[in-house]
């Protein structure tokens, strides 16, 4: 099991490296002269305006982390209860200081990484570790924390989260996903 | 059956009472056409879907759009039934359209976005909750006929 663990991380970053001057695409590309860099998983494919676009709205979000991570989180637990079982240890009512706290961490590792996207491998390890070894939280709960990533921020910039940016948007967040998972088994 | 709350009764039909179908269809529809490009596969004889801009401007992806949002206002006036409201809608895009059940899903979480968009911070957790529990009894009604 530790071989093909190691295994995996060495294909995963000969993939990262050969694949950056390639310009095969997932699906036919709409970019004509784009450079595509894959996330670890190889399958999610972000042009350099996706990625300046998503850079450029986390940067925004940096200062208001706490009100932006407690609402992510807040929306998330309302409309999946499910996720509520993580959180038994906190108090987790609107507006609480731990909500706050918990929610600013998310946010500004989301943020983090979002400036250098192509080292998001390197940049999640610590990140990988501790979601595989302490937290254990079932990857399925992933996409629903990253829909209502994707809803606050709808809220919050109205129509300048247009269509463009939702889709490179949703395909890091997927891909900061799929990292976090990675390790799992 | 469904039991729905009086606050998210109360919610769902203010969210749609202050809805405009006719901009929020169009944008929903072609906002899961941009962002889940593989749902381009049923609209084949859409015209040009090459990029977001042609896909925002195309006239018969707007036009679709509205009777998609027209066809859930059916749901919203009959909140207590909305599995048999659908019925006839389920055989439809299981035995003619052919439409893979999760891309319903995909819809609503696009149509939940563009909501949000609109109605920003009145968009609250609570608001969302219940349309989102709306928009998944539709989409699970939607499915209910495929065998």
């Amino acid at each position: 099991m530790q071989a093909n663990h190691v295994d995996g991380l060495y294909w995963c970053k000969k993939w990262l490296t050969n694949t950056f001057t390639q310009t095969c695409a997932v699906r036919p590309s709409r970019h004509s002269t784009s450079t595509h860099s894959t996330s670890a998983t190889g399958y999610n494919m972000l042009t350099d305006h996706e990625k300046e676009l998503i850079a450029k709205i986390w940067d925004k979000m940096i200062p208001v982390a706490s009100d932006i991570g407690a609402e992510c989180l807040l929306r998330m637990m309302t409309t999946f209860p499910g996720t509520k079982t993580y959180f038994a240890h906190l108090d987790i009512r609107p507006r609480s200081p731990h909500l706050r706290s918990h929610g600013k961490k998310i946010v500004l590792a989301i943020a983090e990484c979002s400036k250098d996207i192509s080292s998001m491998m390197v940049t999640l390890a610590p990140l990988q570790t501790l979601h595989v070894y302490k937290l254990r939280i079932d990857p399925c709960n992933f996409k629903l924390l990253c829909h209502c990533i994707l809803v606050t921020l709808a809220a919050h910039m109205g129509d300048e989260f247009d269509p463009v940016a939702h889709a490179a948007m949703d395909k890091y967040l997927s891909a900061f996903a799929a990292v976090l998972a990675e390790k799992y088994r | 059956m469904v039991q729905w709350t009086d606050f998210e009764r109360a919610t769902i039909q203010s969210v749609f009472e202050k809805m405009d179908y006719d901009d929020v269809g169009p944008a929903a529809l072609s906002r899961c056409l941009v962002v889940y490009p593989w749902t381009q596969r049923y609209f084949g004889n859409f015209g040009n879907l090459y990029n977001a801009a042609a896909i925002q401007g195309n006239p018969m992806v707007a036009a679709h759009g509205k009777t998609v949002l027209h066809g859930l206002d059916r749901a919203v006036k009959n909140m207590d039934d909305i599995k048999a409201t659908y019925a006839e809608l389920s055989v439809l895009h299981s035995e003619k359209l052919r439409v893979d059940p999760d891309n319903f899903r995909l819809l609503a979480d696009c149509l939940t976005i563009v909501v949000a968009a609109r109605m920003g911070a009145a968009f609250t957790a609570d608001v969302q909750g219940a349309f989102q529990k709306f928009l998944a009894v539709v989409v699970s009604s939607l499915g209910k006929q495929y065998h």
